[in-house]
């Protein structure tokens, strides 16, 4: 009996000297990202360079991120939420401004994802790594070649495919096959891609989340709905793979990096983000996560195979039809009331 | 003798069950692939990455740190109360018993996120001491559910019986309730230290200031792919904990959990 | 005294991070959006979650939750039994290793099952070696009841185990020496004295399993919606705090109902010792 609660005391006089001790002499910068979706090895460099030391945290989805640090009180100094992620977030003055000259490294961004539609200006987010949402399938279980969402309805591929079980993704899919645009606000539109859903139900082995890599390479499923990252980590050790961008069109995303509002260091964000600007970097970063950059200073370092191909760095010509997403705003219930309905079927 | 072989043969098909996965796992550390699809070869890659991952290790730290603060805490609070709460009459207990189950019944988001609503509103920063403190709230019940049974197997006069005979209170509880009770107490600290380790929502929502746990740095990985690392470290901690039972079990005489 | 003081932490505890955070959702639960875009006092939340379709999700996670509440019963009730009456030097590493599995983390003891029942899993792996025809485990109700079981088996093993342990083993021997069989002994002794073990397992099973949905979404390819998704979805997605709460309030009042039935039904021995656990 004493004996633990001795060891309670010692222990919980550990946690708080781990706690109370804060060096106040270095600064610390709180990074908030997904999961192991930076080389952390860069975080020694950037101490090296500048003695700023990183705290680093990560988060599953964008929602959890947002709900964190809008209703948290802890502070992020970056974070790395996406696209209709950030748009939402500067309509909610949840976001500080970014000075663009203290980012030198900025003119490395390609410039064909500067100024998007969520942030026109650049003046909340930097981009830093992109990608889109197709199909992959594997060339050795299904024959004809795949290239459009239709192949999803397809009854010969019953049982053989897998959608994204996120509401939007997946209504995404319905309203490009039926050719609207995936943010749109038209009920009769969204009626008809819910109504494709419920048609679809019956073909689809499963709605995955995170695992659909090893459903593909298992066999488990033979074609998946997937995001461009997931397809170039099958693809570049299964070469059996093919990853294809429909015709009708898709989802084209962003993750940029943000400073949250009330961030303590802003000026050792902006470093920071400037150093991830850096080609070098971001190269390390690009090489060890195996997205596609938005740096072009680190595409020159790349395998130049990877350039062109539908999965790392797609023609312009393939994205025509493709959109970013945009924030619902309070719209986002209609969607949820036709995920329950398709789900709940 | 048919009962003792229906006995042991029922009990290897629940340990096979149980253990299954965790041998999966286990093989697939070694596996020279990042998926846990296909066998690509043996390595011991992982295993070596393992150590020089801080994040993961840090994340390690904090989680065992945790789960036995919380755990050891839970079960002190959570023991006494059952003990007031099982000499509680009528409505009075009927309530408390209620109130006792909402971390239970309540999906983790929703006691995730109320626990930081009250941090936030009361201005404490998140971090270690809010993770502690969430996962002792949703431990404590637990410990409860788990030591009342014992209460209620327990002569009932033996308080009473005890204090008569001119024991004092405290001693009364060391050397005559608590002997008794004791195994529900072992099972409610298993239990509280089990679901510290897994929790993830409650303590994702409830952290800040650089301090994750296991089960945040492996669901944030999910999207990626989980890394291989994580079978690694799984498998590791398996071992240790096989062993530490191991060393235990010779050393000590344990007539009774 | 004593008494009152032993309670007096956990009561504060309770108080304040339980209490407090509860009534908080109740309040959210509470307030709808006004036309004019604020937030005001309405019971629209609750009259929605009436609706059909959120019914029968409800209906959905409480009936899987039963299910796998009883499976859990009917397998677990004989493993307390068997471990209750090992011997005392393997019976507590027996216990732990029992317990050590859930220290896995959760997520990857799921994928682990998925490895295991995949198409081409392990499983599906010696029924070829056996000769056998493959089968498809997963993404069905099976695999999801399965993988419900598996995670919450623990739970309802240990605490019957713990009851069942130091049963009074003279009012066994009363019952045998009376000329019961085996049968009569286990049922009208035996059984009856290890309910506060049944109840607390069937409590720290059921009422998580209704608000489960992880392993749904894993193991049967997120084909159901249960109200656990539904929750967490107004949370995190939707944004609508307030609709959220009014059915974690509903689930809540629903869960302590039936509880309070099940208690009820099983449970009138327990009112001897003056513990009714609900």
């Amino acid at each position: 009996m004493k004996k633990i609660i001795m060891v309670v005391m010692i222990l919980t006089l550990v946690a708080f000297i781990f706690t109370g001790c804060k060096s106040d002499d270095k600064v610390v910068l709180n990074v908030y990202n997904w999961g192991d979706y930076i080389d952390e090895d860069i975080f020694d460099t950037f101490e090296e360079e500048t003695g700023i030391k990183i705290n680093y945290e990560t988060f599953a989805t964008n929602e959890e991120m947002y709900t964190k640090i809008k209703k948290g009180g802890t502070q992020y100094d970056i974070a790395i939420p996406s696209d209709y992620m950030i748009e939402k977030m500067i309509k909610e003055d949840l976001l500080e401004k970014i000075d663009l000259t203290k980012i030198p490294n900025f003119v490395n961004i390609d410039s064909r994802f500067k100024g998007l539609a969520f942030d026109a200006e650049n003046a909340y987010s930097v981009p830093y790594f992109w990608g889109t949402v197709g199909i992959i399938y594997n060339t050795n279980l299904i024959k004809t070649p795949v290239d459009s969402w239709g192949a999803l309805w397809d009854t010969a591929n019953s049982g053989e495919f897998t959608m994204i079980d996120s509401q939007r993704d997946s209504i995404m899919v319905a309203l490009k096959k039926l050719g609207y645009s995936m943010n749109t606000k038209d009920l009769n539109e969204l009626e008809a891609a819910k109504n494709a859903l419920i048609e679809q139900k019956p073909l689809v082995l499963a709605y995955v989340g995170d695992n659909v890599k090893d459903m593909l390479i298992s066999e488990e499923a033979a074609m998946a709905v997937v995001w461009s990252g997931e397809a170039s980590a099958v693809i570049q050790e299964y070469d059996y793979f093919e990853y294809v961008l429909p015709k009708e069109g898709s989802n084209m995303w962003f993750d940029n990096v943000i400073i949250p509002k009330g961030a303590k260091n802003i000026d050792a964000a902006h470093q920071f983000i400037d150093f991830l600007c850096r080609g070098d970097i971001g190269f390390k970063n690009a090489d060890y996560v195996g997205y596609a950059t938005c740096n072009t200073e680190t595409m020159k370092l790349l395998d130049p195979s990877l350039i062109g191909t539908t999965y790392a760095y797609p023609d312009e010509a393939l994205l025509e039809n493709f959109e970013i997403f945009s924030d619902p705003g309070d719209f986002i219930k209609e969607y949820d009331r036709i995920w329950t309905e398709i789900k709940a079927n | 003798m048919v009962t003792k072989i229906l006995n042991k043969f029922y009990t290897v098909l629940i340990f096979g069950f149980l253990y299954a996965p965790i041998a999966v796992l286990a093989v697939f550390s070694f596996n020279d692939s990042k998926s846990t699809a296909k066998w690509e070869g043996f390595t011991l890659d992982w295993y070596q990455s393992l150590f020089q991952n801080s994040y993961i290790m840090k994340s390690l730290y904090y989680t065992v740190l945790v789960a036995v603060i919380a755990a050891i805490a839970a079960t002190i609070i959570g023991t006494f109360a059952a003990f007031g709460i099982f000499y509680m009459k009528g409505w009075k207990q009927r309530a408390i018993l209620n109130v006792n189950s909402i971390p239970i019944l309540n999906p983790d988001i929703v006691t995730g996120i109320s626990l930081m609503t009250l941090f936030v509103a009361l201005n404490i920063e998140l971090g270690l001491l809010t993770m502690i403190i969430a996962h002792i709230t949703f431990c404590i019940p637990y410990v409860v559910l788990s030591v009342l049974p014992k209460f209620k197997q327990m002569p009932a006069e033996m308080l009473e019986a005890a204090l008569d005979l001119g024991a004092t209170p405290w001693v009364a509880f060391k050397k005559v309730i608590y002997p008794e009770i004791k195994p529900g107490i072992i099972t409610g600290a298993l239990i509280a230290f089990t679901l510290s380790i897994d929790d993830f929502v409650i303590s994702f929502f409830n952290t800040g200031n650089g301090v994750s746990n296991l089960s945040i740095a492996i669901y944030s990985m999910a999207r990626r792919g989980i890394k291989p690392e994580i079978n690694a470290l799984s498998t590791l901690m398996f071992l240790t904990v096989l062993i530490l039972m191991l060393i235990l079990n010779k050393r000590t005489k344990i007539e009774e959990i | 005294m004593i008494k009152r003081l032993s309670s007096g932490p956990y009561l504060l505890w309770i108080a304040m991070f339980v209490l407090v955070p509860i009534l908080m959702i109740f309040a959210f639960s509470l307030l709808g959006k006004s036309p004019e875009g604020g937030l005001v006092f309405s019971f629209s939340n609750f009259s929605r979650a009436f609706e059909p379709i959120y019914i029968s999700v409800l209906v959905r996670s409480l009936k899987i939750a039963l299910e796998a509440t009883l499976i859990c019963f009917l397998m677990g009730y004989p493993m307390a039994m068997i471990l209750a009456k090992m011997n005392p030097k393997y019976r507590t590493t027996a216990v732990m290793l029992f317990v050590v599995p859930m220290w896995m983390n959760f997520l990857l003891r799921t994928y682990s099952w998925m490895t295991i029942l995949g198409k081409n899993g392990v499983l599906n792996g010696l029924l070829s070696l056996l000769g056998l025809p493959q089968m498809t485990f997963l993404y069905s109700e099976g695999a999801v009841l399965l993988g419900m079981v598996y995670n919450f088996l623990p739970f309802m093993v240990l605490p019957i185990y713990t009851v069942l342990m130091k049963m009074d083993k003279s009012l066994i021997e009363a019952a045998e020496d009376l000329g019961g069989d085996k049968k009569t002994v286990f049922f009208k002794v035996i059984f009856p004295l290890s309910l506060p073990g049944i109840l607390s397992g069937v409590s720290m099973v059921f009422m998580p399993a209704v608000s489960t949905f992880v392993i749904s979404n894993l193991l049967y390819g997120g084909q159901y919606m249960l109200i656990g998704n539904l929750i967490e979805q107004q949370y995190l997605v939707v944004n609508d705090w307030n609709f959220g709460s009014a059915v974690a309030i509903i689930l809540m009042l629903l869960i302590l109902v039936t509880m309070a039935i099940m208690n009820r039904l099983g449970g009138s021995n327990a009112e001897q010792r003056g513990v009714n656990l609900w």
